[in-house]
């Protein structure tokens, strides 16, 4: 059933209210389950061995002694998970990079696993397993890899996107371009050109919780895979898919999730941990240690942009071009075409044109990062916008509300934007007290503009009302930043109930019909929207009990604040029945009432977002410390306002630890140096000042609460306004994230200060 | 009559073109008219394609009506965190 999802402008009574959070004493006290924290009667350890090579062939593997080993119960390798993809190759690459097939293609790929009776016989049988390698030469670097006489890393990529098709296979995925103009005709024109090339370094979302997961296969074919997750639905179709069950014989059931950002979007280690569940034929619990999470799941790319910007005197800009080169990792993937539509996505421009790369390399299948793509994108394309104004003399928040896209602009990815709100961003930042702070000796301001798409997707939502009046609202979506807070609110707003008379699950797959992953900043868009036909389907089927109550025509009755309410003259002297009345009498009116709903949510609306920053860097050490900063950015309506902060800031609280400290640090021989919190640094609170935030609210008008995502833009400007901060402090232009302290002196000398 | 762009990867599929016209009241419609005029636009639609209508991009819900005069662009599907 169709449903019309415009904006109307409703008043509301609890949508904007700060209510308590509804995990919280779960969270606080250690009750709320997480991956690692379910068990089951009989239960085996899962532990997986990983090649110690960047690149090579496996020759042999021998699983003779850890077979026998006493406890040992299932010792698995790529044998023991067979190609049933019938022929497409990216959900070969998914099991590829669960299971090495022939050859290790980075240093942590997995190549065998085991189940045995405790973690000790485990880590005893990996110690048994010999695995004869044959070492490959192998790159690392995304701008080696491209070059002629790289290693190529698989025979059968050939660049698409390039004409003449190519004959020769190489570690160039794919050339995406988009753009409009005529760019050198647009170049021509300017009064100054800026041209640039930046870097940016390997990072990983750097959740606190490791991937877990507890597997159960039954010689029936019946399986249950509890795990963490962002989309349990998509794991039970992949899954069941990689490892030959039947999706309704997979019942997959999401845990508590200790953040996720997109890392947990894919499966890394799930399809074997079924597999050995299988062959065990008991339960199998499979926990990733931080050393595996850093080298064998999803960081994002590494990258390297060259970005050109013309412009006249009085700050239009002419023309705009940027190369992007993205590195991810051992599969193809689309991340520089992502890069590439995002970079120049917040201005208004004639000309245009920006060409992504997408580049394999022996390092981690990248995977998405909270805007995935967009956050290198604009770190060359906000450096290079306040190079250009510092060139035309112009203050860089006037020169980006000069070239501000607006409703009607043409995106530089393509279509024309309806109302958005960059020009409203840039605007809130400019207006700011932060942007007139008074900056001490060696402090620099920087700012930055981000863009991000949002969507929706397939959602579906049960709603329950129990005999006492209280509401149980099913969801899909995994919670992973507040949903269940928000969509309680949704849930009570529509019925004209208390908060607090609602509760909100996470329905496992077979509760609940399919519902897409927590990504792309969807869950309140879409499970809002989902939420919001259910109460209203369930509000029908009250106002027809209702009716019932009274012996009257159910076209006599209407919802009124949270009341059936009879209509018309002959029935006005009949009391409101409120909802805990009507459902005390559901037993004898047709049983239990229920709202359900099923939809496709498009229409999510892209989002925009200003940033400031000031940062104080120290001369002597390079060591930088971020003093002030602000967010702004467009939330549609902001459900619930702390959690939306909360989005704002935490998105701040990332970029600024990839800003400055976070990168994936390979050694010459292609091994990851650093697998661990303590060389991997991400920031703690003593690095962080206070997060301000302004929300601004312009509704999306293909939702009926005019609701837009929040959770991924706020990590697009941090890169490019912390770069422009440290700049100005020390007055020479950095290019290379992350700006840790040996690369802040080393530009400092290079420089001659 | 709509004219129809094309970014990407998804220009290569359609001969190199631009823009096209299209004549089509629904996005399957227009999906099923533009694959059967361009074959290799099969592979991206199978894959997940997006399309742009008047700026909001739509991943999914292919009854869609797409209003006469419509700016339409079709982009690759986009993943997101």
């Amino acid at each position: 059933m169709s449903h019309d999802t415009s904006y109307t402008k409703q008043k509301f009574k609890l949508i904007g209210s700060r209510v308590n959070r509804p995990d919280g004493i779960d969270k606080v006290t250690g009750r709320a389950r997480y991956g690692a924290d379910a068990s089951a009667p009989g239960q085996l350890v899962g532990k997986v061995l990983r090649s110690p090579h960047a690149h090579a062939l496996i020759k042999k593997i021998d699983t003779t002694k850890a077979e026998k080993l006493p406890g040992v119960k299932a010792v698995i390798t790529s044998a023991d998970m067979p190609d049933l993809t019938g022929g497409n190759r990216s959900m070969l690459d998914i099991l590829e990079n669960c299971m090495a097939r022939g050859r290790a293609l980075y240093d942590g790929h997995a190549v065998a696993a085991v189940a045995a009776v405790d973690e000790q016989t485990a880590r005893q049988a990996l110690k048994l397993i010999k695995v004869t390698y044959k070492r490959l030469p192998h790159v690392t670097d995304v701008d080696k890899a491209m070059l002629p006489g790289a290693p190529v890393i698989h025979d059968w990529v050939f660049t698409s996107g390039v004409d003449p098709k190519p004959e020769k296979a190489s570690n160039v995925v794919q050339r995406n371009q988009f753009g409009h103009g005529d760019v050198e005709a647009g170049f021509a024109e300017a009064d100054v050109i800026v041209e640039k090339t930046f870097k940016t370094e390997q990072t990983h979302q750097g959740y606190i919780e490791p991937h877990a997961c507890l597997a159960t296969v039954g010689p029936d074919g019946h399986g249950d895979l509890w795990v963490t997750t962002q989309g349990h639905f998509h794991f039970r179709q992949v899954c069941a898919a990689l490892i030959g069950m039947d999706v309704a014989k997979l019942k997959v059931t999401s845990s508590e999730i200790g953040g996720g950002f997109g890392g947990k979007t894919h499966v890394w280690m799930e399809p074997v941990a079924l597999v050995l569940a299988r062959e065990a034929n008991r339960p199998v619990k499979l926990v990733m240690s931080r050393e595996e999470v850093f080298k064998a799941t999803g960081p994002t790319s590494s990258t390297s942009v060259d970005v050109k910007i013309g412009a006249k005197k009085n700050g239009t800009i002419t023309a705009a071009a940027a190369e992007l080169r993205y590195q991810g990792g051992a599969f193809p993937g689309i991340w520089g075409m992502l890069g590439a539509m995002t970079s120049f996505a917040c201005y208004d421009l004639k000309n245009v044109q920006s060409v992504g790369y997408d580049v394999i390399c022996n390092r981690p299948k990248v995977a998405a990062y909270r805007a995935p793509s967009a956050p290198m994108a604009a770190f060359g394309i906000e450096s290079t916008m306040d190079l250009v104004a510092e060139e035309i003399g112009m203050d860089p928040v006037k020169f980006r509300i000069k070239n501000a896209a607006k409703e009607g602009t043409q995106a530089s990815y393509g279509p024309v934007y309806g109302p958005i709100g960059i020009g409203p961003t840039l605007k809130a930042a400019q207006n700011h007290p932060h942007m007139k702070a008074k900056l001490r000796k060696n402090q620099g301001r920087g700012m930055a503009c981000g863009f991000w798409f949002n969507f929706g997707g397939q959602t579906c939502t049960d709603l329950n009302i129990g005999v006492d009046g209280t509401v149980s609202l099913a969801v899909g979506t995994v919670d992973v930043g507040g949903s269940r807070a928000s969509l309680g609110l949704i849930a009570a707003e529509e019925l004209g109930i208390e908060y607090e008379q609602v509760k909100v699950h996470i329905a496992d797959t077979a509760s609940l019909g399919h519902n897409d992953t927590t990504e792309g900043s969807r869950g309140t868009f879409s499970s809002g929207m989902a939420t919001i036909f259910a109460a209203r389907d369930a509000k029908d089927e009250l106002c027809q009990r209702a009716a019932k109550m009274w012996d009257i025509p159910v076209s006599a009755v209407a919802w009124k604040e949270g009341k059936a309410v009879a209509k018309g003259k002959r029935h006005n002297n009949l009391a409101p029945l409120t909802l805990k009345e009507i459902a005390a009498k559901s037993p004898n009116t047709g049983g239990p009432i229920a709202g359900h709903n099923e939809v496709v949510a498009d229409g999510a609306g892209v989002s925009f977002a200003s940033h400031i920053c000031d940062v104080e860097v120290d001369p002597e050490t390079g060591a930088t410390k971020v003093i002030r900063y602000t967010v702004v950015q467009d939330a549609g309506k902001a459900i619930h306002p702390d959690y939306v902060e909360g989005q704002f800031q935490g998105g701040a609280a990332q970029g600024i630890g990839w800003a400055l400290n976070e990168e994936y640090i390979y050694g010459d021989d292609g091994l990851l140096q650093n697998a661990g919190f303590l060389d991997y640094r991400i920031p703690v609170c003593s690095d962080l000042p206070f997060i301000d935030t302004e929300i601004l609210e312009i509704p999306n008008p293909n939702h009926p609460y005019g609701i837009r995502g929040v959770g991924e833009t706020s990590i697009v400007p941090p890169l490019a306004a912390i770069g422009n901060a440290v700049s100005n402090a020390v007055g020479v232009r950095m290019t290379h994230v992350p700006m840790s302290p040996p690369r802040i002196l080393k530009a400092l000398d290079e420089a001659g200060v | 009559m709509l004219k129809v762009g094309f970014t990407g990867a998804l220009r290569s599929s359609v001969n190199g073109h631009a823009q096209v016209d299209a004549q089509a009241s629904t996005i399957r419609e227009l999906l099923s008219g533009l694959v059967q005029r361009y074959p290799d636009l099969a592979e991206h639609v199978d894959q997940g394609i997006a399309v742009a209508l008047d700026g909001e991009i739509y991943r999914d819900d292919w009854s869609k009506p797409i209003p006469d005069g419509s700016a339409v662009f079709l982009l690759p599907r986009i993943q997101g965190g």
